[in-house]
């Protein structure tokens, strides 16, 4: 168990492109991280220099007090679980778990108990002699969780490891390993482009974006008060409505006339509004007047999209509301809208 | 609905008219000819193969059995014969056995190798380094015999093993194999692997050769098949009988009688069956690794 620090660590493939800009954090001993961000955001690159698979071009990264930068993967003493699993095809579930420890000289003894230990504690017991190929994709996954913690590792990293299983043991996975880490307590990074997984799991999330940290809070932070309108419109499904508007001489923000929002002092020029569609509520009163053009059923809510002052917008309703199409009038449920600088994004 | 449900029992006590299916007819007459076609000189040697030396030269080759089957085989395969009358077909089949299986062994761990410091090391010129391997498909043995016969006689390696065997043992093929199947291994299992603490030389024996063992037995019986067979090479580097092949063998039966006698020709086809025996078996044994090496991956 460790801590782990990253300190201006950047990453610049040989043909120049820069897939992470100097990044840094750190992240306490036993701390759950998630790191989402759309594909191609460099999360992965950034788990796999922390893994040691890919070099790290400058900065250092520390695990625990010991600079690894330069230390073989092999040596961190880090366990990490890959989005196809990557167990050894031609061995058993009982060899897959303990090749690590064979590899370190453990003895055959040692190697044993860990790996009943592990196969206890995932319910794995009973497929010890299985190969994977006979295995459903939910084992698999628990398959490769047991070989990363029969190591005593310091640290976790796993790389999406649950999007190639269904929804529903998707769900059930999450749990397990979020149950799984807290038991152990051993710190984890988890990579994820889902952010439901981000939020549901994540002691603190780590959201990037074009190789660069957008924000770093905990899940309530991140979806309470997003740092930037990538955030806003990343985390949270359906995502955060964002208007375009204009700070007038009263200093709110006025989207078309009749329309407008508080905006903080400072606020100036063109701002995007954000509001959350279940922040609001139909209301007979409401000053906000959507026209609904779709109504998406849901189950236990539903998703009404249409125009609201010219532009897309999107309110989430409870099931027991009746809606039709047409025109409602709205109102915000509770807290203020977000406004954000609409050139730079940057939350003001 | 009613009217399906009630005609159901009538269509199973009238067995409907099949139609003859011509084009399966076709298909199997195809098959039915392409065996025999196949088949048949085989069969033919086996038979010629139970009659005596004078009854062959007589009357050509024999469909009936004979009668001198076993002496005949026995003849071939214990008693001594050639110029010199130190080698017998037990002999020769040895040698047989010893080349083919030394080549195929050889060409798969050469061929693993090179691959895998092909697909798995980040070498300079690694790919231009692979096309020049690959381009020594261009040339074979025969048009490269004479430099390998000078290389090998300088060595002294004549009338040895080694010289039979060595110089035909870098492969191409294998290597080509190997490497296409190298590059379809997941990325990530290196990864674990590396995690896992295995270095390169444990990457490829705990990991590599096994998932490989398809292909390794499809590449086995490509290149025993093919070693068994070599003529050219050992007609030119082996001159004591005590290292000849079957392949050589037959023919020698054939030469060394024909001043006084009547080749035996009985005999020469009894070493010619012998012959074809080993590969059939290897690829009878290795047909189903074979055909999953070539297609398909258990990965």
């Amino acid at each position: 168990m460790a801590k782990v620090t990253l300190d201006g660590i950047r990453k610049v493939y040989p043909n120049g492109f820069e897939a992470v800009k100097p990044s840094s954090f750190d992240i306490p001993d036993g701390e759950f991280v998630v790191l989402v961000g759309p594909s191609g955001c460099g999360k992965s690159t950034l788990l796999r220099m922390i893994a040691g698979l890919e070099d790290i071009s400058e900065g250092a990264l520390s695990i625990g007090d010991r600079v690894v930068n330069d230390v073989d993967p092999a040596d961190r003493n880090i366990a990490m679980v890959f989005q196809n699993y990557a167990l050894y095809p031609h061995m058993t579930v009982a060899k897959n778990m303990g090749y690590g420890l064979k590899n370190r000289g453990v003895s055959k003894a040692e190697i044993e108990r860990k790996v009943a230990e592990a196969a206890e504690m995932l319910d794995l017991s009973a497929l010890l002699d299985r190969r994977p190929s006979q295995l459903s994709g939910g084992q698999r996954q628990r398959v490769a969780m047991g070989r990363a913690i029969v190591r005593n590792p310091d640290l976790f990293l796993f790389d999406e490891p649950l999007s190639n299983l269904d929804a529903k043991l998707r769900n059930q996975m999450r749990i397990e390993i979020r149950a799984l880490q807290r038991r152990l307590g051993v710190t984890a990074i988890y990579v994820t482009h889902d952010q439901v997984e981000a939020m549901t799991m994540a002691d603190r999330i780590i959201v990037l974006n074009g190789g660069v940290i957008e924000q770093i809070g905990t899940p309530t932070e991140i979806y309470e008060n997003p740092a930037s309108t990538f955030v806003a419109g990343f985390m949270g499904a359906p995502p955060m409505n964002l208007l375009k508007a204009k700070v007038n001489g009263a200093g709110t923000a006025e989207v078309t006339e009749g329309l407008s929002f508080p905006a903080p002092a400072g606020a100036s020029g063109d701002v995007l509004v954000g509001i959350r569609p279940e922040d609001l509520e139909i209301a007979e009163d409401g000053d906000m007047q959507m026209e609904v053009k779709i109504v998406e059923e849901l189950g236990a809510n539903r998703l009404l999209h249409g125009d609201l002052g010219g532009q897309e917008f999107s309110v989430s309703v409870p099931k027991q509301q009746e809606v039709t199409e047409g025109q409602i009038a709205l109102r915000i449920k509770s807290g203020e809208p977000h406004v954000f600088d609409a050139n730079s994004g940057r939350r003001l | 609905m009613i009217d399906i449900t009630t005609a159901t029992p009538n269509a199973a006590t009238i067995t409907p008219k099949r139609r003859f299916k011509w084009n399966v007819a076709l298909d199997h007459l195809v098959l039915i000819v392409g065996s025999l076609f196949m088949i048949l000189p085989v069969l033919l040697a086996f038979t010629t193969a139970s009659h005596d030396a004078v009854t062959i030269h007589r009357e050509g080759l024999q469909l009936k059995m004979g009668d001198q089957l076993g002496v005949n085989f026995q003849k071939a395969m214990f008693e001594k014969g050639g110029f010199t009358d130190t080698v017998d077909g037990m002999r020769m089949l040895t040698n047989s056995f010893i080349l083919g299986i030394g080549f195929a062994v050889g060409k798969i761990i050469i061929g693993m190798m090179a691959a895998y410091a092909i697909v798995y090391f980040r070498l300079r010129f690694a790919s231009f380094a692979f096309w020049i391997i690959f381009t020594t498909l261009l040339l074979p043995l025969e048009v490269r015999i004479l430099p390998s016969y000078e290389v090998i006689q300088g060595l002294g390696l004549t009338n040895t093993y080694t010289g039979l065997i060595v110089p035909l043992i870098a492969s191409a093929t294998a290597t080509f194999f190997f490497r296409q199947f190298f590059r379809s291994v997941p990325e990530e299992l290196v990864e674990a692997s590396r995690i896992d603490g295995a270095g390169p030389v444990k990457f490829f024996i705990d990991i590599l050769v096994p998932l490989s063992r398809t292909m390794i037995a499809a590449m086995f019986i490509i290149m025993f098949v093919f070693g068994w067979n070599q003529y050219l090479w050992p007609t030119l580097i082996t001159t004591e009988e005590s290292f000849f092949t079957l392949v050589r063998g037959i023919k020698q039966i054939v030469i060394s009688y024909t001043d006084a006698q009547i080749p035996e020709h009985g005999q020469a086809l009894a070493l010619a069956f012998v012959a074809i025996v080993p590969p059939v078996l290897v690829v009878i044994f290795f047909q189903s690794w074979f055909v999953k090496g070539l297609t398909e991956s258990d990965k």
